[in-house]
């Protein structure tokens, strides 16, 4: 049996952020890592790029052999944990190996949710959230006519991008009257749209699949409104959970995800989870929520590393804040914060360009732009410090990317 | 792990003309468009403010790139963009709270500061020395390794320079040495030890506040006899060195004896209650310069010891200062070099947060205002090249700026202020004139003396 001080299962940016925080701390504790992939560390914000052939799969890599080497790390790949036995802290990988550990870290991340659509387990359908899923539909793109995606967030419409680059028919259907509904309000996603129509990219908004059954080489999907779709490729994107299934019976208390503390400590001794799998504080109230991003999996990795290796820097987790980036046919989007945590005090759209200010008490609580410059991590800062904004108010709203800078440039530069 | 160069921005210096974002932008787009910069200088009211990328030790954009695009250097420190990698997702954007690294619709891609490959574009353009390229990290890359030849826990005053100044010379010089600390912070802050043991590893002798200078002349005569190269080095106050300790000090310059002499000046007797010493400047409160009803600090000019140490004709002689570590290195390894064919005398200045009354955190501040004031003048002397100024003396700091930082000057009246302005005034000409060969300059102050 191996025996390791740290276990990280996982090897993504929530599993890598906190290797590297624990190596600040510690440098010589044995660290295991362990993932389910049988490949290298990569994140799965890259894989729609994958898909479309502008990342090769073998140079996505976050991380390689020598970097493990050098960091003292175990690293082993192509193994998923089967079962935690956690009052004896142990994990059993489905190679059957067993490896007794001192700190657990959970940073499974998430996989995709397949909705209760009849019919389609039995038919062809992909999904995208493994370096495997992109590769496979980085394949079949050249062959694909007609594409249905099941679902408008970020993973569908990215793969919808790529399908229409590569020439096929592509429909999204989507249950939320827009897309990316969890970024963006109605009139920012309404660019986004056009932007997707003028590229003869169907979105079917509102709508839900009632019934998937093979017709021919290819799928048959049929939605509530009596369309019926046929399609030589299926991908099913309808969001991801996070994967907790092998906790079963662990006692580690689990919600949606693993439920965590301000340190992301887990409900069992010894064991920590941080990134897509984890379910912390929000920052805009308090209840314990999902907040599958990156940039979140890379701040939560942090802490969970310093607080494992009993860093006496560590901070604790100031809260989720929604946010995300989105680029689509050369257009950026940015969303950093909460749509209703405040009033709208500027808005303005065009067909090209959008922008939304949202502040409460003087303080920033969200701020939406497309196709217009502003910093999202001096943004983010500016939440997450409620810093007052009554004496730049009116130069912060005429021009939100200069002020902050100013800001930043005074407050922690 | 290496230390690295780093771009400096003083918005005090800066004055909003955009020549560094116009070089900025013809450097690294070819356009002199200011947005295709990668340093934006923010107009605030009055003032600028920065953003450019920070070069992070941990960069946060790193962790938040999905596709492997951005790395730090460990060469050069510098966090590299990889345009064939990047995916455009603008994630590195969400990491960065320093607006460091932005999308260009120009290039259709983010962009970041690269440095220039160590020759920055912007600092060239900058001609108020707003911005500068600081090298300092050299030092550390070169040093770093060395062993520290004090013990750790050395109990100076809170934000005190004098430890540095210790562990950074004795570090250089090595531990072929036998160190005297005379009476004064050195030995206060416990570097001659406790209970029998030293806070040294090296040899190190407490001598009489007088005879410094003398039992190091025995100690390295005692040496070179034996046929040992030893470095004799002194860490001595400014008190020890110029006054009572004097006599011997001249005596040992005089004679070319082969010693390391460095006076940690502090311009006062501060470890033993804050009395005046010869090299505390006029206007300066102590403990025996009082500020009341009659008293309003001391009515003396300062003893310019370098000064006068030099017109012994040493072998080496300089001053240096903590906010200039460049310059204090290289003069440091000239002294040492000096030490093994005469005596050498490093004169560097420490501000003292006790007794100089400021703020702990503002040590290197004040002791850059210092020399930005010309309060203090960095130069060298040995007797072939005569007296150089290391550092520029032209555009300096108003000398009220040095005075209002520190506690001790609260009290100045205009007169008073009049006073030290005409004394730094006539210590530039003076001190130039020797810089410059102007040999009247220096016989005519000389005469003016006498």
């Amino acid at each position: 049996m191996t025996q390791t001080e740290y276990l990280i299962v996982g090897a993504s940016h929530a599993a890598l952020s906190a290797l590297q925080a624990i190596r600040m701390q510690d440098a010589e504790g044995s660290i295991t890592m362990v993932t389910r992939d049988d490949a290298l560390p990569y994140s799965p914000t890259v894989l729609p790029y994958v898909v479309s052939g502008r990342s090769a799969p073998e140079r996505v890599a976050l991380k390689d052999g020598a970097w493990f080497e050098q960091h003292k790390v175990g690293f082993i790949r192509g193994a998923a944990v089967t079962a935690l036995d956690a009052a004896a802290k142990r994990a059993k990988l489905s190679s059957g190996e067993e490896i007794a550990y001192g700190k657990l870290l959970l940073a499974t991340g998430a996989a995709p949710i397949l909705p209760p659509v009849p019919g389609l387990k039995d038919v062809k359908f992909h999904v995208l959230r493994s370096l495997d899923d992109a590769v496979k539909l980085n394949k079949a793109l050249p062959n694909t006519k007609q594409a249905v995606v099941l679902g408008a967030g970020l993973v569908g419409m990215h793969a919808a991008e790529n399908l229409a680059k590569a020439g096929a028919a592509v429909t999204v259907v989507e249950m939320q009257p827009r897309v990316l509904a969890g970024y963006f309000d109605a009139e920012a996603s309404s660019i986004i749209e056009a932007a997707f129509a003028a590229k003869g990219v169907k979105l079917m908004l509102g709508a839900k699949v009632s019934r998937c059954e093979t017709a021919g080489q290819g799928v048959r999907v049929a939605t509530d409104g009596d369309a019926a779709l046929d399609a030589d490729l299926l991908l099913v994107a309808a969001g991801v959970a996070p994967v907790t299934d092998f906790l079963a019976g662990s006692g580690v208390a689990i919600d949606r995800g693993v439920l965590v503390d301000d340190t992301m400590r887990s409900s069992a001794d010894g064991i920590w989870a941080a990134g897509d799998v984890a379910q912390a504080k929000g920052f805009y109230d308090e209840a314990k929520t999902l907040n599958g991003i990156l940039p979140s999996a890379v701040e939560q990795g942090r802490i969970a590393g310093m607080a494992m290796a009993g860093d006496p820097a560590v901070k604790p987790w100031p809260g989720g804040v929604p946010l995300n980036t989105y680029t689509f046919f050369g257009q950026q989007a940015v969303s950093v914060g909460s749509q209703d945590a405040g009033e709208v005090v500027r808005k303005e759209a065009d067909a090209k360009h959008y922008l939304k200010i949202v502040m409460q008490d003087n303080r920033l609580t969200g701020i939406f732009g497309i196709n217009v410059p502003f910093d999202p991590g001096v943004m983010w800062e500016l939440i997450l410090r409620r810093i007052d904004l009554a004496p730049v108010r009116e130069a912060f709203i005429a021009d939100p990317q200069k002020t902050a800078r100013s800001i930043m440039s005074k407050t922690w530069r | 792990m290496s230390a690295y160069n780093t771009i400096a921005f003083k918005p005090e210096h800066c004055d909003g003309c955009n020549a560094c974002m116009t070089a900025c932008a013809t450097a690294k787009a070819g356009s002199a468009d200011i947005i295709n910069s990668r340093i934006q200088i923010v107009a605030d009211g009055d003032s600028f403010e920065l953003a450019m990328c920070r070069q992070c030790g941990d960069p946060k954009c790193v962790a938040n790139c999905p596709a492997a695009a951005l790395s730090k250097d460990d060469a050069d420190g510098v966090i590299e963009w990889d345009g064939s990698k990047c995916v455009n997702c603008l994630l590195c954007t969400v990491g960065c709270a320093f607006g460091g690294i932005v999308y260009n619709a120009a290039a259709g891609h983010v962009v970041k500061c690269d440095s220039c490959g160590g020759d920055p574009a912007c600092v060239k353009a900058c001609e108020r020395g707003a911005l500068t390229y600081l090298t300092t990290a050299n030092i550390y890359n070169e040093v770093g390794d060395l062993e520290d030849l004090f013990v750790p826990g050395l109990a100076g005053c809170q934000g005190c320079n004098t430890e540095l100044i210790m562990r950074h010379t004795m570090r250089r010089i090595g531990p072929d040495t036998v160190l005297a600390t005379p009476p004064g912070c050195i030995p206060g802050m416990g570097s001659v030890g406790y209970n029998g043991l030293t806070g040294t590893k090296v040899p190190v002798f407490h001598p009489l506040l007088t005879n410094t200078a003398s039992m190091l002349t025995g100690v390295k005569r005692h040496y070179k006899r034996q046929g040992r190269e030893v470095n004799a080095v002194a860490l001595a106050g400014d008190g020890g060195a110029s006054d009572v300790g004097f006599q011997s000090l001249s005596g040992a310059a005089e004679r070319g004896e082969q010693i390391l002499f460095i006076c940690v000046d502090n311009e006062g007797y501060m470890n033993t209650g804050m009395q005046r010493s010869s090299c505390t400047p006029f206007g300066a409160w102590t403990s025996t310069t009082p500020v009341g009803e009659r008293g309003a600090g001391k009515t003396q000019d300062a003893k310019n010891m370098p000064l006068l140490m030099m017109m012994h004709n040493c072998e080496y002689v300089a001053t240096a200062s903590t906010a200039f570590m460049e310059d204090l290195y290289d003069k440091l390894d000239k002294a040492i070099a000096a030490s093994k064919r005469g005596f050498a005398y490093l004169h560097i200045y420490s501000p003292c947060t006790t007794g100089w009354r400021f703020p702990s955190q503002e040590n290197i501040e004040v002791a850059r205002k210092a020399v930005e004031a010309n309060f203090v003048m960095l130069w060298e002397f040995n007797p072939r090249d005569g007296l150089k100024l290391t550092r520029d003396v032209d555009n300096a700091l108003s000398i009220d700026e040095y005075l209002m930082a520190l506690g001790k000057y609260r009290h100045l009246s205009g007169d008073q202020v009049a006073h030290i302005q005409a004394t730094v005034e006539k210590n530039v000409g003076f001190i130039k004139g020797l810089a410059e060969g102007r040999h009247p300059a220096m016989a005519q102050a000389m005469s003016g003396r006498a």
